[in-house]
C-alpha cells in the first residue's frame, strides 16, 4: 500500500506565454483512488497530459515504480504501464470491440496470423472482469458512449496497466452505469492499481477517492487524505484567496430590459428550463463548470440549435430563432468560445473579417466599397486598440487577444442589441485580459446588454453585475454582483442550494 | 507583391517559357496558329474560372466534361432543327444551370461529398448520352461555325468574349460580397456560419454558376466547328483542374484568384505547341503537363510547411 507507483516533482508545463503548470508535486501510491481536483484551466488536463506522455515537460522530473523517466513518450507511458481513459473514448467506429482491444493490445506483428479465436476469448473474459455486457463481436459505432468508455476500461485492464487515469469518466454515465463504473475502479483498487480520477462532482470523490489533490493556477495547493477535509475545505482549496486584480465597475444603473427568456429548453443540447432577464446597460455573467450548458444555451440564443420550448424576447418581442441570420437579423451578435477555429478566419485579411457579418448594410449597392471598409476597420483598430499591422494583415499575425478584439469587432459592426461573449479570455495575457474587460463594460455603459459566459471564477464575479450560475444544463441560481467566490462555486459544483 | 507571389511566379514561368520559344522557335508565333490555339482554349478558360470559384468554396466538381458534352449536343441538336444561336445559347446555359443545381442540391442539401456526387454526374450523363447518340456526330449548317463572320474575325470574337467575361468575374470575384463568400465558405465554413453567411446556399450557388459557365463554353466550342462529336467534352475536367491548381488556387479552399488560373491554363495549354516546335516528340506532352501541377502541388505544399511554422 506504500510503494509510490508514480512521483511528480516540480512539473513545469509552459505553452508559449502562458505558465500551465508551475511546479506540480503529484504522488500516486499503488491501490489508492487520487481524485485530482481544480477550476477549468488550473491545469489538470496539462498534468495529464504530461502523466500520458503526450506534451513534454518544461521542468520537473517523473518516477515511475521507483524508476526515474526522462523522454516519456505516449509508447513508453504505455509500456510503464499508464493507460488514460478519456471522456471522448478514442476507438476505432467501424471495428469490432475485440479488433479494437487487440489493436493495442497486441504486438504489431504485421506478418503474424491472427488467432480469432483468442481474441475474442480475452475480449470475452476481460469485458466479463468489468461486469460489462457487451458482445466482442459488436461494432463499436453501434455502443454507447458509457459502453466505450468500459472499452477503454477493458483496454487498460488488457494491457496490465498499474496506473489507470479517468478524466470525468461519469461525466455521459447514467446513475446505474455510474454504480457499474464505481465497481470497477473499487475492483482496481483491489488489484493494486493506482488511479488517478478527475472528476467535478464532489460527492463522487468522497465517496471514491482515498486522497484528493487541488490544482489551482497550474500548481497544487494541498493533497488531503479524505478523512481530513470537508466539502467547504475542498472548495475553499479550489476557490483560493482572491488575486488582486481591477475590474472595471458599472458607473450608471441598467436600463430597461433586453432580454428576456422564459423555459427555454433545447432537447438535443440537453439544455431545460432557462429563464432569465439582460437589461440594457448590465453585464449578465455565466458561470458554472465546463459541459453545464452555457455554450450551449448561447447557441439557442443564436439560433444555432433552435430552442424547442420557452420562449425568446427581445426589446419586446418574441423571437423564433431559426437560423443564425435570424439572430443577426434581430440585433444578436455571438462571439464563439473557440475564436482560433471560428471567432477569426486567420487566413483572411483583418478587414475581411470585421466586415464578414455586415456586407448588406455597409455596401447597400451590390459592389464593395474598400474605401468604407477601411475606414470601418481602421476606426475598430483604433476604437479597441488592436496592435496588428494594419487592415490588410492577416487574422494569423495577431496575438490572442488582438484576435478577439478582432472577433469582437466584427459583432460590433452590426450593432447589436444583445452581445454574447463566450470565453472572451480564454488563452489571452493579463494586460490584454485587462484591455478587454474596459471594452466590455464600456460596451455595456454604451447600452448594450451583454451575457458574458467565463469559466473563470474572478472574471464572472468581478464583471458581471448579476452571475447565473448553471448545472446540468440548466440555470440554478442567479447571485448578485461581487459574490462569495465559494458561493459561486458551491452553486456550480451542486452542493448547496 | 508577397500576396500574389503565387500568381506571379506562374506568370514568370509561362513568361520564360514565351521567352524560350521566342529564342528557339520563334515560328511559335506566327500570328495565325497563335491565335488558334488560344481561341481552342477560351472554352475552357470559361469552364476553368467556374472551377476555380468551386475549387476556392473547397467543393469541386469533375462532372464538367460531361455536362459540357451534353450540353454541346443538345444545343447542336437545336441548331440544326433551326433554331437561331441568341435562342441556343440561353438553352445550353440553362441546361448546364440545371446539372449545376443537381449537383449542388445533392451536395449542399443532402451534404453528400461532391467528389462522389459529380463523379456519378459525369459517368451518368456520359453513358447516357452514349446509349442515346450511339456515337452519332451532329452537323451543324455552315451559318454556326464562327457565327458566320471569317474565320479570324470568329476567332476574335471568341477569344475577346471569353477574356472580358475572365476580366468580369475576377472582378465580381473581388468586389462584390458574393465573391468575399466563396472565400469565407472555403477557408472555414462553420466561421462562415457563425458569421451569418449560409455556407449551404453559396455551395448551391457555386454549383449552378459553374454548370451555367460548362454550358456558355460548350457554345463557344460549338461554334468552332461544322460537327459535334458526343465525346466533345472528354478530359474536360482534368485539364481545367490542372489549369487551376497550377494558377495557385488551393485545392483545400479559400486561396487563390482567377487570374492565377487564367496563367496555369495558358501555361499548360503551350506545352503541346511549344514541343512540337522544339521538335520534340508529342508523347512528352502529358509527363511535361503532368511535371507542372507536381511542382505546383510541391510548391504549395512547401508553403503551407512553412506557413504552418
Amino acid at each position: 500500500m506504500s510503494s509510490p507507483l508514480l512521483v511528480l516533482r516540480q512539473i513545469v508545463k509552459n505553452y508559449g506565454g502562458v505558465r500551465a503548470l508551475r511546479g506540480v508535486d503529484f504522488d500516486l501510491r499503488a491501490g489508492e483512488v487520487h481524485a485530482l481536483l481544480g477550476e477549468n484551466g488550473a491545469g489538470k488536463s496539462t498534468l495529464i497530459k504530461i502523466v500520458t506522455g503526450a506534451h513534454s515537460p518544461d521542468g520537473g522530473t517523473i518516477t515511475v515504480v521507483g524508476q526515474r523517466v526522462v523522454d516519456l513518450t505516449p509508447a513508453t507511458a504505455r509500456a510503464l504501464g499508464i493507460a488514460c481513459i478519456y471522456q471522448q473514448p478514442a476507438l476505432f467506429p467501424d471495428l469490432t470491440v475485440a479488433e479494437n482491444l487487440a489493436l493495442r493490445l497486441d504486438a504489431t506483428n504485421m506478418h503474424a496470423r491472427i488467432d480469432w479465436t483468442a481474441r475474442r476469448a480475452r475480449a470475452t473474459s476481460l469485458l466479463s472482469r468489468i461486469g460489462a455486457a457487451i458482445s466482442p463481436d459488436t461494432e463499436v459505432r453501434a455502443l454507447s458512449m458509457p459502453e466505450q468508455q468500459l472499452v477503454e476500461i477493458a483496454c487498460a485492464l488488457g494491457s496490465g496497466a498499474r496506473i489507470v487515469i479517468m478524466d470525468e469518466p461519469t461525466a455521459s454515465l447514467t446513475q446505474k452505469e455510474q454504480r457499474l463504473l464505481y465497481a470497477v475502479v473499487q475492483d482496481l483498487r483491489k488489484n493494486g492499481v493506482g488511479v488517478i480520477y478527475i472528476s467535478h462532482r464532489l460527492e463522487e470523490i468522497f465517496a471514491l477517492a482515498d486522497r484528493v489533490t487541488v490544482l489551482r493556477d497550474g500548481q497544487s495547493v494541498g493533497t488531503h487524505a479524505m478523512g481530513d477535509i470537508n466539502e467547504a475545505g475542498l472548495i475553499r482549496l479550489m476557490v483560493g484567496r482572491e488575486v488582486a486584480q481591477i475590474y472595471p465597475a458599472a458607473q450608471s444603473a441598467p436600463g430597461a430590459s433586453v432580454l428576456s427568456i422564459r423555459g427555454l429548453g433545447c432537447k438535443s443540447s440537453g439544455v431545460h428550463d432557462v429563464s432569465f432577464d439582460v437589461r440594457a446597460g448590465e453585464i449578465f455573467g455565466l458561470g458554472g463548470l465546463v459541459g453545464a450548458g452555457r455554450t450551449e444555451l448561447a447557441r439557442i440564443l443564436f439560433g444555432l440549435t433552435p430552442a424547442d420550448s420557452g420562449q425568446i424576447t427581445l426589446a419586446g418581442k418574441i423571437l423564433h430563432l431559426r437560423s443564425p441570420q435570424d439572430a443577426v437579423a434581430h440585433g444578436i451578435a455571438y462571439v464563439p468560445e473557440d475564436r482560433r477555429r471560428h471567432g477569426v478566419v486567420l487566413d483572411l485579411p483583418l478587414a475581411q473579417n470585421i466586415t464578414m457579418a455586415v456586407h448588406r448594410r455597409l455596401f447597400p449597392k451590390t459592389w464593395l466599397r474598400f474605401g468604407a471598409e477601411r475606414v470601418l476597420t481602421l476606426n475598430y483598430i483604433r476604437d479597441l486598440a488592436v496592435k496588428c499591422a494594419g487592415p490588410d494583415a492577416h487574422g494569423s499575425s495577431l496575438s490572442g487577444g488582438n484576435q478577439q478584439k478582432i472577433a469582437l469587432a466584427r459583432w460590433l459592426a452590426t450593432q447589436p442589441k444583445l452581445l454574447i461573449l463566450d470565453e472572451p479570455t480564454q488563452g489571452v495575457d493579463i494586460g490584454a485580459k485587462n484591455e478587454i474587460h474596459k471594452i466590455i463594460r464600456r460596451l455595456a455603459q454604451e447600452g448594450l446588454a451583454v451575457i458574458l459566459i467565463s469559466s473563470d471564477l474572478p472574471e464572472v464575479i468581478g464583471m458581471s453585475d448579476r452571475i447565473g450560475v448553471m448545472a446540468q444544463g440548466t440555470l440554478r441560481t442567479i447571485l448578485p454582483s461581487g459574490s462569495d467566490p465559494h458561493t459561486v462555486m458551491a452553486a456550480a459544483l451542486g452542493t448547496a442550494a | 507583391m508577397k500576396r500574389y507571389f503565387r500568381e506571379l511566379s506562374v506568370v514568370g514561368t509561362l513568361l520564360a517559357v514565351l521567352l524560350g520559344l521566342a529564342l528557339f522557335a520563334p515560328a511559335f508565333f506566327s500570328p495565325q496558329p497563335l491565335l488558334s490555339l488560344v481561341t481552342r482554349e477560351a472554352p475552357t478558360l470559361v469552364v476553368a474560372a467556374g472551377m476555380a470559384c468551386i475549387i476556392i468554396t473547397r467543393q469541386i466538381d469533375i462532372s464538367v466534361s460531361s455536362i459540357f458534352s451534353v450540353c454541346s449536343v443538345c444545343a447542336g441538336l437545336l441548331v440544326a432543327r433551326g433554331w437561331p444561336l441568341v435562342l441556343v445559347l440561353p438553352a445550353s446555359v440553362g441546361l448546364g444551370a440545371l446539372f449545376g443545381a443537381f449537383n449542388g442540391f445533392l451536395v449542399a442539401v443532402m451534404r453528400l461529398p461532391s467528389i462522389v456526387v459529380t463523379l456519378a454526374t459525369m459517368v451518368t450523363l456520359r453513358q447516357g448520352l452514349n446509349l442515346i447518340r450511339q456515337g452519332e456526330f451532329v452537323n451543324l449548317p455552315d451559318r454556326v461555325q464562327w457565327f458566320g463572320l471569317s474565320q479570324t474575325a470568329g476567332q476574335l470574337v471568341l477569344v475577346g468574349f471569353a477574356l472580358v467575361l475572365l476580366v468580369t468575374l475576377a472582378w465580381a470575384m473581388r468586389h462584390l460580397a458574393a465573391g468575399r463568400y466563396l472565400y469565407a465558405v472555403g477557408t472555414d465554413a462553420e466561421a462562415a456560419r457563425l458569421a451569418g453567411i449560409r455556407p449551404q446556399l453559396v455551395t448551391l450557388f457555386v454549383f449552378v454558376f459553374i454548370g451555367s459557365l460548362t454550358g456558355l463554353g460548350a457554345m463557344m466550342n460549338l461554334a468552332q466547328s461544322p460537327q459535334v462529336q458526343p465525346l466533345t467534352g472528354n478530359g474536360l475536367e482534368l485539364k481545367v483542374i490542372a489549369a487551376v491548381v497550377v494558377g495557385g488556387v488551393a485545392i483545400s479552399g479559400g486561396r487563390g484568384n482567377l487570374w492565377g488560373a487564367f496563367a496555369g491554363l495558358l501555361l499548360l495549354a503551350c506545352v503541346s505547341p511549344a514541343l512540337t516546335h522544339l521538335h520534340i516528340e508529342a508523347y512528352w506532352e502529358k509527363a511535361v503537363q503532368g511535371a507542372i501541377i507536381l511542382l505546383a502541388v510541391v510548391a504549395d505544399g512547401l508553403r503551407s510547411r512553412q506557413s504552418n511554422r
